[in-house]
């Protein structure tokens, strides 16, 4: 059953706030093989010009991805998860991201359409901090495959 | 100066299950298709497969590594095309990754064009930053 194309346009309230802390950053940027030590060291960070460690340019998929699952997770969107997959991600950086930054992210369903049997979700999330500040937009695209294909 | 044309350091990276459950647990993306064989072969793939955003992630490292400061990357974008399926042996695979500046612009960014391949093929799509250049 195609999705209902009555969420376009539909937003989900600002999530709890998420604090970035430095332990987060050096764990994710670890897990990427990223050994840049503006994402590990203080010191270096901070001489190399930022006030704290800087988050990688992907680390914001941690609540990218909490705000895909609450509106996935919406009954009565009723997204068959099993069949979906991620077709495509972008993030848009306003500001860097640094340890000690409380962010929300509020998101919004940009668009849905369905395809060749597939359907096609479309999310914009915006990460905002505590001061309101736009940091990140980001955007993906997921793809729900049809029970034929 | 950039200009266009001008490529960026190539980089390998090797790929292995234990990569895909460290980055599960740092990226909190716990779907069972990237660390389960059963779950993944049940919804029709070939193997465990890594995270998507595993793989944009080491291409925007390609990227952060040549920038003389990570944050100049503004903007990235990926399309996942083709699957990256990662075998339970200790050699995993090997992603190869490599780009170019596709164009200088006027008010101080560039646009990196990313090609990621794995077994000889891409498996991203339209993987492009936008870089703001040090003046």
């Amino acid at each position: 059953m195609p999705l209902d194309q009555s969420f376009i346009g539909r937003s989900y309230p600002p999530t709890e706030t998420y604090g970035v802390s430095r332990a987060k950053i050096r764990e994710f940027a670890t897990a990427i093989g990223d050994d840049n030590p503006v994402y590990h060291d203080l010191a270096a960070a901070r001489a190399a010009g930022h006030p704290d460690l800087l988050a990688p340019p992907t680390f914001l998929t941690i609540i990218n991805l909490g705000a895909i699952n609450t509106i996935i997770g919406d009954p009565e969107l009723g997204l068959d998860y099993g069949r979906m997959v991620h077709g495509d991600q972008r993030f848009v950086h306003h500001r860097p991201t640094y340890a000690g930054a409380d962010l929300t992210v509020t998101t919004y369903v940009e668009d849905i359409m369905a395809r060749a049997g597939n359907d096609f979700l479309t999310l914009r999330a915006e990460i905002r901090d505590s001061a309101d500040e736009l940091i990140t937009t980001t955007r993906a695209q997921l793809v729900v495959r049809g029970e034929s294909s | 100066m950039t200009a266009v044309g001008d490529e960026l350091p190539a980089l390998t990276q090797r790929i292995t299950r234990a990569d895909l459950v460290r980055y599960a647990g740092a990226s909190l993306d716990f779907n069972p298709i990237h660390w389960n064989e059963r779950t993944a072969l049940e919804v029709g793939l070939p193997d465990v497969i890594a995270h998507g955003m595993l793989t944009m992630a080491y291409a925007g490292k390609l990227v952060t590594n040549w920038l003389a400061d990570p944050s100049a990357l503004r903007e990235y974008s990926v399309r996942f095309t083709r699957p990256v399926p990662v075998p339970d042996d200790d050699q995993g695979v090997e992603l190869e990754l490599s780009g170019k500046v596709g164009e200088v612009r006027d008010d101080g960014t560039a646009r990196i064009d990313i090609t990621a391949r794995f077994a000889g093929k891409t498996v991203l799509g339209k993987a492009v930053a936008v870089v703001r250049l040090a003046s």
